[in-house]
């Protein structure tokens, strides 16, 4: 039964340039990722729905970062306007119209007016070494920022591998002292590591947060979710593992076959993540399915942990 | 002394720019860009295996996304004399030319629009006009309907009363001249642009596995074989399509029809002495026959062949350590190890100065095609006079803030054109059976490998020395280094400090004209943290067509 709110917004939808097939399609996707069944798909469009009607505030921070995790959100596939749409984007230096002194007010503006009721996202890494000195936004560094504007966020979600665990920045030796946020300045925060991130796994979890839902976590921050079992567990090729049918060679018969990537160095047994479920770019793929190993980016230090990729572990 | 004005955080861009201008009478009378962050990407890599190289690097950024990969195997395999076969040399060019089209038009729409199009005009904008527009300019008209549909969508959105990323602009800004129906087209194609991306960012995901950072790249070649189906390639073909089809109905339109309003910045925001191009998309083996000409132009669109010989590079106004200037071979990355600090008459940024014969040289999509132009290369020629007829305006107008903009659309143009005949060459080896996309090989002991290439934001370089198989020494040499670079011992400016130089600012507290100019060149500050040291003692050659 269609209620007439639910109507309204399948109307604003259509405007989008969204159909309901489409909706539903991602909707569908989204479930998936949030591990819930099939049949919850309704309940599901339902929250975007509610979320549609409240625009939560969020502040997103970029540290020291590549902009690759801002990308990544950009790609939410159909619905990139709903997502834009589906909160109010307070603060967010990639996309916001305004700069310099303005970009500043409204940083501070939203942080002041949505106080204790804003949403973080941190995307990037905070920098220690020489009081943060590596690196500044506005002639302050990462680390000040931090400080100043995490406390005051209802919740503070990384995003990618860098504010959650430090990243590529904190890969050996480090030169900046790069730390991810809780590790920089002690409070807790939802960890969305992947490098990137997969923007479903984002949805989720806001989707969650703002239903009031508990979101249980594992002991790196991570929503179980997203991250309660490895690559290799939910594996296409998992069956030529356990056959033992193995590719040994890149271009080899066997990688045409679509054998197991673990003695070329798949990281896919010690890695938390759904890529092999949830996929990426609308579920048009992910790095195991196009002939590479997992790298383990969704791991804490992975580029010395997990290091040299090709090699088996 | 003028009125010195600070813009820091710049918005629209990757990473972190603060930039510093000085304005007497209402225009830059001098200017200072510093890059605010530094993480230090070479030195993590020494002692590293080479094979691991292009997934630190690819990391640089991930708005440029896997053109440092592409840069990075490249110089392995020179380094370990490797071959790659036909079909790897075409993926790695569609997943390239997939770069630049995914690249370019969010640059357009989404980074850099909003310096020229004012989105509180639109919401007074009549739809039918604009559906009158839309026809005497758009390869795709659009109806009175749909603007009316986008205009009600704007109004409800700033209605709400949170206008989030739209906040604390600088709407009404005497600097805006669309009329209000251009500027309802505009941001109808700002939401259109968006979803498009979204779907264009697709065509890595077939062949490279996700977007940004897609990983099928390997020393040797590819790894997505499983991919290199017919309903696989029909996938990315039609994606590719819809791509195009964008690029020559609305994003060229667009550009022109804006482009029309603000002629002014045809004499606007040049000033730079030598345009240097790489090149790029080879169509025969590694290096050869490129789409895309290398070479060097000044502003009389005089040509000359890159002579790599000419490049030196000055650290006297960044953050690191004094060092003489050396090749990338041997460069050294040694940042101040200890507090910095922003002085705009000392050192001030953690951008190198790299130099082109002595002088500053800008690198992008306005130096691709002057050395195009200038090279007599048909497209771009064509585009180019088309576009100059259609604004009217001189050559002259090329050196601009305004030409700046116009040949990065005109590229893509170009660039989007030619993946067809990569698309047709790739069916049919597939069709005849060939389905190579790696060359086997063993790691060397030692090897010195380089390559110089041409990636969205401009030319860029790897290089790497190996040693008992592992890496010695990695530098590359980053577009955005060039154009963004800081001063030099002799006080010459950087690029984009010269071109900021005479740019008009009405008023002091928006200064909504430097950040036209900032962003023509499309700043990736993330990427544009790395050295080159290089000097005359070539050990090695580098080919630029």
């Amino acid at each position: 039964m269609e209620t007439n709110s639910s109507k309204k917004f399948y109307e604003v939808l259509e405007s989008k340039g969204v159909s309901r097939r489409d909706f539903l399609k991602y909707c569908t996707a989204l479930t998936a990722t949030m591990g819930l069944s099939y049949s919850l798909v309704g309940q599901v469009a339902a929250k975007i729905e509610k979320a549609a009607a409240i625009r939560p505030p969020v502040v997103w921070l970029h540290f020291s970062e590549c902009t690759g995790c801002s990308e990544a959100f950009l790609r939410t596939p159909d619905v990139g306007g709903i997502i834009l749409e589906t909160i109010s984007v307070e603060y967010h230096e990639t996309l916001m119209a305004a700069a310099g002194e303005q970009a500043e007010k409204s940083l501070h503006d939203a942080v002041e007016k949505y106080k204790g009721k804003f949403l973080c996202i941190v995307e990037g890494a905070v920098g220690t070494s020489y009081n943060g000195s590596y690196g500044k936004v506005s002639g302050k560094t990462f680390l000040e920022i931090a400080r100043e504007v995490i406390p005051k966020a209802a919740a503070t979600i990384c995003v990618g591998s860098c504010s959650a665990y430090g990243g590529i920045a904190a890969a050996a030796p480090n030169p900046g002292g790069y730390k991810g946020v809780k590790d920089a300045i002690g409070i807790d925060t939802i960890n969305l590591p992947g490098c990137p991130f997969n923007p479903l796994n984002l949805l989720g979890t806001i989707l969650k947060y703002l239903d009031n839902e508990k979101i249980e976590l594992d002991d790196y921050g991570r929503p179980l979710f997203a991250y309660g079992e490895t690559v290799h567990d939910n594996c296409p090729r998992l069956e030529h593992y356990e056959n033992d049918e193995f590719v040994e060679e890149f271009g080899s018969k066997e990688a045409e076959l679509g054998y197991c990537l673990y003695k070329m160095g798949c990281k896919g047994p010690e890695t938390y993540n759904n890529c092999p479920t949830a996929k990426f770019n609308d579920a048009t793929s992910f790095p195991i399915q196009a002939g590479h190993p997992c790298i383990g980016c969704s791991e804490p230090g992975f580029w010395d942990e997990m290091t040299p990729f090709y090699e088996e572990m | 002394m003028g009125k010195r004005i600070i813009v820091d955080p710049i918005t629209r861009i990757e990473g972190h720019l603060r930039i510093e201008v000085e304005v007497e009478k209402g225009k830059v009378v001098d200017a200072w860009c510093s890059g605010q962050m530094f993480r230090g990407i070479e030195m993590m890599l020494q002692g590293r295996d080479p094979r691991d190289a292009h997934h630190f690097v690819q990391r640089s950024c991930g708005v440029c996304t896997y053109v440092h990969a592409l840069a990075s195997v490249r110089a392995v395999e020179q380094a370990c004399n490797i071959e790659i076969p036909e079909n790897a040399r075409i993926i790695r060019n569609l997943l390239h030319g997939s770069q630049f089209q995914h690249d370019h038009i969010v640059h357009f729409y989404h980074l850099h629009a909003l310096d020229w199009v004012d989105i509180v005009s639109a919401l007074s904008a009549d739809p039918a006009k604009t559906a009158k527009l839309s026809e005497n300019v758009s390869g795709r008209p659009q109806n009175s309907a749909y603007f009316s549909e986008i205009q009600t969508r704007l109004k409800t959105f700033v209605n709400s009363g949170q206008l989030g990323p739209f906040n604390n602009a600088y709407w009404g800004h005497s600097a805006y001249n669309l009329p209000a129906e251009a500027n309802l087209m505009a941001s109808a194609h700002y939401i259109e642009g968006l979803k498009l991306q979204a779907k264009a960012a697709r065509m890595h995901a077939i062949f490279g596995g996700k977007n940004p950072h897609p990983q099928s790249l390997v020393v040797g070649g590819i790894t997505s074989v499983r991919d290199l189906t017919p309903e696989r390639i029909d996938e990315y073909t039609q994606i590719w399509k819809e791509t195009k089809a964008f690029v020559d109905e609305v994003y060229l339109p667009d550009l022109l029809a804006i482009a029309s309003f603000y002629k002014e910045w045809g004499a606007i925001g040049g000033n730079n002495d030598a345009y240097l191009a790489y090149g790029e998309f080879p169509q025969k083996k590694v290096d050869d026959d490129l789409l895309l000409p290398g070479g060097v132009v000044d502003a009389s669109l005089a040509y000359a062949a890159v002579n790599t010989d000419k490049i030196a590079e000055d650290v006297t106004r960044a953050w690191y350590e004094k060092g003489e200037a050396k090749h990338p071979l041997s460069g050294e990355t040694k940042p101040i190890a200890g507090e910095v600090f922003y002085n705009t008459d000392d050192k001030y940024s953690w951008i190198k100065a790299p130099r082109y014969a002595g002088k500053s040289a800008e690198v992008g999509p306005l130096a691709r095609v002057l050395v195009a132009y200038a090279k007599g290369h048909d497209h771009v020629k064509k585009l180019v006079d088309h576009t100059l007829k259609t604004l009217d305006v001189g050559k002259g107008a090329l050196f601009s803030t305004l030409g700046r903009t116009a040949a990065r659309a005109i590229e893509t143009v170009v660039i989007s054109d030619a993946m067809e005949g990569w698309i047709e060459t790739l069916k049919s080896n597939i069709a005849s059976g060939n389905k190579k996309t790696y060359q086997p090989w063993t790691m060397p002991d030692k090897g010195q490998g380089g390559g110089l290439n041409d990636v969205p934001r401009g030319a860029l370089g790897h290089w790497i020395d190996i040693k008992g198989g592992k890496i010695k020494n990695y530098q590359y040499v980053v577009p955005s280094t060039w154009n963004f670079g800081p001063r030099d011992s002799k006080k010459q400016k950087g690029p984009v400090e010269k071109s900021l130089v005479g740019t008009p600012v009405a008023d002091p507290s928006k200064p909504i004209e430097v950040l036209r100019t900032v962003h023509s060149f499309d700043p990736c500050l993330a990427c544009a943290v790395h050295v080159i040291d290089p000097h005359t003692n070539q050990t090695y050659e580098v080919k630029v067509i």
